[in-house]
């Protein structure tokens, strides 16, 4: 893909963004530039709106108002669920989305999260932490410059978070970059937005939770 | 999307049901039928056509709600929406994968089923050629009924609801081909109806369940 940016430029730029969720207005103004290598790390009690935020960077959902700049193919999302398929093997499951997504190669993201002797496993017979797992190597097989994840160590154990924050520690060195909902400290340097500081006031606009 | 529509084919063949839910249906609507009415065989020779087509049109209206609600439910439509294929790839990927584990099963089986309503010689040909060119149809406009209720608790029913009248046309031209094949009549009108009908399904409908998709994703 082709550089559109210079190093120094940031990757993905909120300018003002606002957001809802089931058409109350949660976040508003919130504005954050990200540059490559860069992490930044969203906190907030539940319900405070980190998830929403996520969904509107990765462009599930459109934004109230403000713009988010920034090329769409950038982001990988990954949410709570995982979008494992049961009924495939561990390295079915990873080999589908490294082709929807044309990279390809599996190896290096089954090694990454240890799940080289799972590969032939049918993934139903995993356990929690092995299907995150497996959820967070789809991340390696994407290929994308900005991850956004929303609680990425649930259910993962102490070895577990320490090998995503491997993987973290060579996707930023690689000039990704990644803007991640987490409660836990991942143990390296990050930009911390608290978005519970970007907390919408009630708004009396009846007719916009019909649009 | 190919692969896509591999893996959805990889689905349906392991978790069993996939293929053989509308068949076993289809294939109990017409084996019932001849017991209802009675072994008056040229009774069943006018009504062969019309209950073929009807009972492959329930057959595949059984399964429409799994296309979008599985990969709903486990995430995978979220991570396919931020993938770069286009979420109206995604749809007419799924209603392929949809209509060759539905309409192509159903399509095959129905000639031999058609032995069964004693249904006239010449109309095999028709019947089968009817259903090939008809199911695609069934298969997309389905997909954009599931894209419709894809986020619902329960939606199989207005699923439903708001699929059979989409389905009429196809069913009055799909079964009025197989009926005029069956007594040897001149069909191109029906014929070439509902082959329109389908090319206009096909070329339409994707764009509009992708917009159903994106509302339901927010």
């Amino acid at each position: 893909m082709a550089w559109p940016f210079l190093p120094s430029d940031p990757i993905l730029s909120l300018r003002a963004i606002a957001v809802t969720r089931g058409g109350v207005p949660v976040l508003s103004d919130v504005s954050f530039d990200l540059g490559a290598g860069e992490a930044v790390i969203l906190r907030g009690p539940n319900g405070s709106g980190k998830t929403t935020l996520l969904r509107t960077i990765a462009r599930l959902q459109p934004p109230l108002s403000g713009e988010i700049l920034g090329e769409v193919d950038d982001i990988a999302y990954a949410a709570h669920a995982d979008g494992i398929k049961g009924a495939l093997s561990v390295a079915e499951n990873l080999r589908f989305w490294a082709d929807v997504f044309g990279t390809g190669a599996i190896d290096a993201a089954l090694s990454a999260f240890d799940l080289r002797g799972l590969r032939d496993r049918a993934a139903q017979h995993l356990s929690a932490g092995q299907k995150r797992r497996l959820g967070l190597a789809r991340l390696l097989v994407t290929g994308r410059r900005i991850w956004a994840l929303d609680e990425p160590t649930v259910s993962l154990d102490a070895a577990s978070v320490a090998l995503f924050a491997d993987a973290l520690q060579g996707h930023l060195t690689a000039g990704g970059a990644a803007i991640i909902a987490t409660h836990i400290d991942l143990g390296f340097d990050a930009r911390v937005i608290d978005v519970s500081a970007f907390r919408a006031v009630a708004c009396d606009d009846f007719d916009g939770a019909f649009l | 999307m190919i692969r896509l529509v591999l893996r959805d084919l990889a689905l349906a063949v392991r978790a069993g049901g996939g293929f053989g839910l509308g068949l076993a249906f289809f294939l109990i609507v017409v084996v019932l039928v001849p017991f209802a009415l009675g072994p008056e065989t040229t009774l069943l020779a006018v009504i062969a056509p019309g209950v073929l087509w009807l009972g492959a049109l329930l057959a595949c209206l059984l399964s429409l709600d799994r296309i979008f609600a599985l990969d709903f439910e486990d995430g995978t439509l979220d991570l396919l929406a931020c993938a770069p294929v286009p979420l109206e790839g995604v749809v007419a990927a799924k209603a392929a994968a949809h209509w060759i584990t539905t309409g192509l099963p159903l399509t095959l089986a129905a000639p031999i089923l058609g032995v069964l309503l004693n249904l006239p010689g010449p109309g095999f040909w028709w019947l089968v050629i009817s259903l090939a060119i008809g199911t695609p149809a069934l298969s997309m406009i389905g997909a954009f009924g599931a894209a419709l209720t894809v986020g619902l608790r329960r939606g199989g029913l207005l699923l439903s609801l708001l699929v059979l009248p989409l389905y009429v046309p196809t069913l009055i031209f799909g079964a009025e081909v197989a009926r005029r094949g069956a007594v040897a009549m001149t069909l191109e009108a029906p014929l070439l109806l509902l082959a329109g009908i389908t090319l206009g399904v096909l070329a339409l409908l994707p764009f509009a369940a992708a917009a159903a998709l994106r509302i339901n994703l927010r």
